[in-house]
């Protein structure tokens, strides 16, 4: 049985997607699902445990060998993209799904859940398969799930929404599919640690450099890393927020997975750096996302928009971390991995908590939070602290390792700019919270806090991401393992 | 002769530059899932062509047939999977367009802009 967690962990959510179509009743597939996550959860945490105690496992899919057969391939970076999204999953799911933010009736919940779980099942995928063109399939079927998400959401702007995001996420599954075709001609494999070998000899071939090109703007586009990302702020702001909360916390995590897989293991350090210069592209795009994004997010008037605006720049701070290309700088990303995952999944859920009582979730609705739902805004105050990265929250440990991996490699300036863009992301945090602290809101006598079914997966978030702020040697441990792994170049 | 030998690479190339030409420059909805359609199509056409082989036939196993070059297989059986992702992402295409139809009126993208930015004052308007 243990033997074959690495198959449960996608097949699980998968069938269960198919179950709740015969399940049906709201209620009884929200429990479901949520119990699928849960157990997904569970499979996501052994692994870890055996991968630490054991090194990185093999699986090959239905007893075919690799690299003819699809392997699934954990090691130390998997285990933990795993963790974090189904960590992330089981405590967005239980989350209710209120009228006010989808479209659909109550009758119908029961596909939105399944689009949830096929969702989980692609992104799941995308991080435990080692073969190429199975990344391709799952990005598709977790795409797909997401763009009828979106689709859900209940201002009919969510509708186009939905279909920008829909033809910017074929285009670049489109371009991750020429890369793959192009990779394959070369070398005649599909599965990666084969591809790292065979791809060796063939390094210097123009096919191999479009291969190269094509894979990296096509996970690019999926990652929403600046300039590619406007397809982002307005599918999050009008997705329902258990949705944004969900994809902003996990689909541009697994991206960047995949985009750290395809430059560490597959293509090499030494090509993508020396060769195509995929540093001197990603550090200028990483820091101008930075400030991009938080000045646009200190520009909103919707809390929604905001944070959707804030992930561009937090995406930044993933991408600056692997284009510097220094351990700590890279143990540094993949710490915010799992911190902004905590933080924003945390802060969606509170931006929904927001919008169940107040109906909106425009800035000039929320005067006067802090007395009417003290819960929920101390969740955006400790959350939005996370963002800034001041000390004891989660943002801070993993901006302490990007600046100490950028002063390292004898980055100034970067180190200089990832601080001055700290202070950027307090000018929006600090607009909220002023907002939510002023004392001319409407009848502040009247408590209305949100029912504790969306407080506690909101402040389960919150609070993990307080907890990992403050003991983080969980985190960096795991990081640090995964950074230098990718590093040494071991598949 | 080499030129005539890349040629099928050359056909693919137009294909996808029509397809993301009508992608961006098409303003009707329907029009641009056509514009992704040509692009799909040629990222198909991309991966059977990369899968013959001179001479080759069709990859069944022929008992006793001795010296017979077969071709690639594997990238028809990806693409089969691709030609279903491709019509999965042109049905919800469709069907998110339908809505888009339903609450809007329209279908093309200017039109569908023009009142967005105008819900989006009406939101910051109302305050």
């Amino acid at each position: 049985m243990s033997e074959h967690l690495p198959a449960l962990q996608v097949v699980l959510p998968l069938v269960s997607a198919a179950l709740c179509l015969v399940l049906r009743r709201a209620f009884v597939v929200r429990v479901f699902a949520t119990a699928v996550a849960w157990a997904c959860f569970a499979i996501a945490l052994a692994l870890l445990a055996r991968v630490e105690a054991g090194g990185p496992i093999s699986y090959a899919l239905g007893g075919w060998a690799p690299p003819l057969g699809i392997e699934y391939r954990v090691d130390s970076l998997n285990a933990y993209v795993l963790v974090i999204v189904t960590a992330i999953a089981a405590a967005v799911f239980p989350f209710p799904l209120r009228g006010r933010e989808v479209r659909i009736p109550r009758s119908r919940h029961f596909l939105f859940y399944a689009s949830l779980l096929l969702a989980l099942t692609g992104l799941l995928g995308i991080a435990i398969t080692g073969d190429l063109f199975n990344v391709f399939v799952f990005l598709e079927i977790s795409s797909l799930a997401a763009y009828t998400l979106v689709s859900l959401g209940r201002d009919r702007r969510a509708l186009s929404a939905a279909f920008s995001y829909l033809v910017m996420g074929s285009l670049g599954a489109g371009f991750i599919l020429i890369g793959i075709g192009l990779a394959y001609q070369m070398t005649g494999t599909l599965n990666m640690a084969d591809l790292a070998v065979r791809l060796d000899p063939v390094r210097d071939t123009r096919t191999v450099w479009m291969a190269f090109a094509f894979l990296i703007v096509g996970t690019g586009i999926k990652l929403a890393v600046f300039p590619l990302h406007q397809w982002l702020p307005n599918a999050y702001t009008y997705a329902p927020s258990l949705v944004a909360g969900f994809l902003s916390a996990t689909a541009t995590k697994v991206a960047f997975y995949f985009l750290a897989r395809l430059v560490f293991t597959v293509f090499g350090v030494a090509f993508a750096f020396e060769s195509m210069g995929l540093g001197a592209v990603l550090l200028p795009a990483s820091v101008a996302a930075l400030f991009v994004g938080s000045i646009a997010a200190a520009y909103q008037t919707d809390l929604k928009r905001l944070l959707a605006y804030s992930s561009i720049a937090q995406i930044g701070y993933m991408t600056l971390g692997l284009a510097l290309l220094e351990e700590r700088a890279l143990t540094g990303s993949l710490l915010h991995l799992f911190n902004h995952a905590l933080i924003k999944g945390g802060l969606f859920l509170a931006a929904g908590c927001v919008v169940f009582r107040l109906r909106s979730s425009a800035l000039a609705d929320m005067r006067g939070l802090a007395r009417r739902m003290p819960l929920t805004a101390m969740a955006i105050v400790v959350g939005g602290l996370g963002l800034v990265g001041v000390p004891g929250t989660a943002g801070f440990v993993s901006k302490w390792y990007l600046v100490g991996g950028a002063l390292e490699g004898g980055h100034l300036l970067v180190a200089f700019l990832l601080l001055a863009s700290s202070l950027v992301a307090a000018i929006y945090v600090w607009k909220v919270v002023e907002v939510m602290i002023a004392r001319d809101g409407p009848e502040p006598e009247v408590r209305c806090e949100a029912p504790a079914s969306m407080w506690v997966p909101t402040w389960a978030l919150i609070g993990a991401s307080l907890y990992f702020g403050l003991q983080p040697q969980w985190s960096i441990g795991i990081a640090s393992q995964a950074a230098r792994s990718l590093l040494a170049g071991a598949p | 002769m080499a030129l005539l030998e890349l040629g099928q690479y050359g056909f693919v190339i137009v294909l996808l530059m029509i397809g993301l030409y009508v992608l961006i420059a098409r303003d009707n909805l329907v029009k641009k899932m056509m514009g992704l359609g040509i692009f799909q199509a040629a990222i198909i056409l991309l991966y059977i062509s990369m899968a013959k082989v001179r001479g080759g036939t069709a990859p069944i196993l022929i008992e006793g047939g001795g010296d017979v070059v077969y071709s690639n297989p594997l990238p028809h059986v990806l693409m089969l999977t691709a030609i279903v992702v491709a019509v999965a992402t042109t049905g919800l295409g469709l069907a998110i367009i339908v809505r888009i139809f339903e609450s809007y009126g329209t279908i093309e993208e200017s039109e569908l802009r023009e009142l967005d930015r105008s819900s989006d004052k009406a939101d910051r308007g109302a305050r």
